[in-house]
């Protein structure tokens, strides 16, 4: 298979030395794009008027707040089934976007919650996964960064990736099921505003953008994780980086 | 009998009766419980109808803590003396031996708790019904808190700082089952009946033997290696 | 959208604190991420170069 030749560290790190400039372009460009169509294409909400406009960095956020955490989750199947070192180490490059991303996705729902439904927080489904989801992050790099050996780090985070994994729609569910028994929340936060189309492709656009970045980071940083494991190779030595 | 069933039964003995040496390990954690649990009422206020409302859901946040507390022993001698090794090399499954630690873990913190829990209850008035049905989810909670804290203690094993690791580990996992046991109580309260909330509980314990013990033997071999 | 003028962007309706609250914490996350990520690079290259050099060094001796 051609793509087996990159499950070699040096070959991953000269493949993620070329993606990553051109995804943060491709990031910056989409930014700009999806901005201009949020703030001077789309017009003002008629009800949330211009306080809607967070809407293009929350939603991306969200949405890929989970996608990297199911990447990371492949990312730790892959090493569990097919004990490939570079699998530990993408799903650790990953994790640190992600949990800026939760994070993200927190702070500017609750600077969108408060102005349009009056509170900073409520316990709905949505926000208490999004909230354990960090929790999730946050224990996953806390664990991997506590272990000193790389392989227990790796193995170790890829079950707790991939508990995890299963764990998010059980807590979805879980918690939406005790919401709706208990006529939680009067106030549904689940409801987008039925969007314009200029809107829609506002918000699709960023989330391109936030998921070139996340591809970004990712290769930027997975090419220093293998910078230390590989140290002692003689290929590093090597590179024109170190040795000019 | 079964050489393994047999491996597992003595296992089980082994770890109640070290632990019996040391009474303050077991009894530790159970003050702990009674002791959070009797702070809520005093800093909220003795107002009778605020405590019926909090108070499943106390006695069960009082529950998650302290067994959280007790779990990071749960291989941790076995590691000091070389014995959990034995255990991984033993021929019964080491997922069936993990098991059978985690039972002789539930019985000696579980089920303590699943005890004192109607002497926490009688503090915030609970009603005797709403009383058993807080025990029901007690029995069948608790035993799925081992289950998942066994999996966090194998991936933290010998790590620095495993305690406070382990609970930024597990407390996430933690969440459904205190969702669905707190929530029994207050269903029952609410006159919906807890039937539904008992099943999923149920549920939850059915997975959770499954799956965890062999999770968490997955976790010990990576952290033996 | 039409803004006819500058302030009446800045002011988002009103909404400025949470507008600008909301993009701010994210392009200084981003900032911060980038930054923490190049700090890392340079940290693990520099160890590199200065170990590569001490090897050599041994060799010359």
């Amino acid at each position: 298979m051609f793509w087996l030749q990159y499950a070699a560290p040096q070959r991953l790190y000269g493949l993620a030395g070329r993606i990553y400039p051109l995804a943060f372009l491709l990031a910056a460009v989409l930014t700009a794009v999806g901005l201009y169509l949020g703030f001077w294409v789309a017009p003002a909400d008629f009800q949330q008027g211009q306080a809607y406009r967070i809407i293009f960095v929350h939603v991306p956020a969200s949405w890929m707040s989970m996608v990297i955490y199911v990447a990371m989750a492949l990312w730790a199947w892959l090493g569990l089934s097919f004990k490939t070192r570079v699998s530990g180490m993408m799903t650790q490059a990953l994790a640190p976007t992600g949990a800026l991303f939760c994070f993200l996705s927190l702070w500017t729902g609750a600077l969108w919650g408060k102005p349009m439904w009056g509170a900073w927080w409520v316990w709905d489904a949505r926000l208490t996964s999004e909230l354990i989801l960090l929790f999730l992050y946050l224990g996953y790099i806390a664990l991997t960064r506590a272990i000193d050996d790389p392989r227990r780090a790796d193995r170790a985070g890829a079950v707790v990736a991939l508990v995890g994994v299963v764990n998010v729609p059980i807590i979805y569910f879980s918690v939406k099921w005790w919401n709706t028994l208990h006529q939680g929340a009067s106030v549904s936060l689940t409801k987008s505003p039925s969007m314009a189309a200029v809107m829609l492709w506002a918000m699709l656009v960023m989330t391109l953008a936030f998921w070139a970045y996340a591809v970004g980071m990712a290769f930027y940083r997975v090419r220093q994780t293998i910078l230390e494991r590989e140290q002692d190779a003689a290929w590093v030595g090597e590179l024109k980086e170190i040795a000019p | 009998m079964n050489p393994h069933l047999r491996a597992c039964m003595a296992l089980v003995l082994r770890d109640v009766r070290s632990a019996a040496r040391r009474p303050g390990d077991v009894a530790t954690p159970l003050f702990f419980f009674v002791v959070v649990s009797a702070l809520f009422p005093l800093a909220i206020g003795p107002e009778l109808n605020t405590l019926r409302l909090i108070g499943p859901g106390i006695v069960w946040v009082g529950a998650l803590l302290s067994s959280i507390l007790a779990m990071h022993r749960l291989f941790g001698a076995d590691v000091a003396d070389g014995s959990l090794e034995q255990l991984a090399l033993s021929p019964t499954p080491l997922g069936l031996l993990v098991a059978a630690k985690v039972l002789a873990h539930w019985l000696l913190t579980g089920a303590p708790l699943v005890l004192v829990a109607p002497l926490i209850a009688v503090q915030f008035d609970l009603s005797f019904d709403s009383m058993m049905v807080l025990l029901l989810a007690l029995v069948l909670g608790t035993p799925v808190l081992s289950l998942i804290g066994a999996v966090g203690a194998a991936l933290t094993l010998g790590l620095r700082g495993a305690e406070l690791l382990l609970c930024l580990l597990v407390l996430p996992l933690y969440i459904p089952v205190l969702v669905f046991g707190a929530g029994a109580v207050q269903a029952h309260l609410g006159g919906l009946g807890a039937q539904a909330h008992v099943s999923v509980l149920l549920a939850m314990l059915s997975v959770a033997v499954f799956l965890c013990p062999w999770a968490a033997s997955a976790a010990l071999r990576i952290a033996m290696e | 959208m039409s803004w006819n003028s500058w302030e009446e962007f800045w002011d988002m309706g009103g909404y400025a604190f949470f507008v600008w609250g909301s993009y701010g914490v994210v392009f200084a996350g981003v900032a911060l991420e980038l930054w923490l990520a190049v700090r890392r690079r340079s940290a693990v290259l520099n160890g590199l170069r200065s170990q590569r050099e001490d090897a050599y060094a041994g060799d010359a001796s």
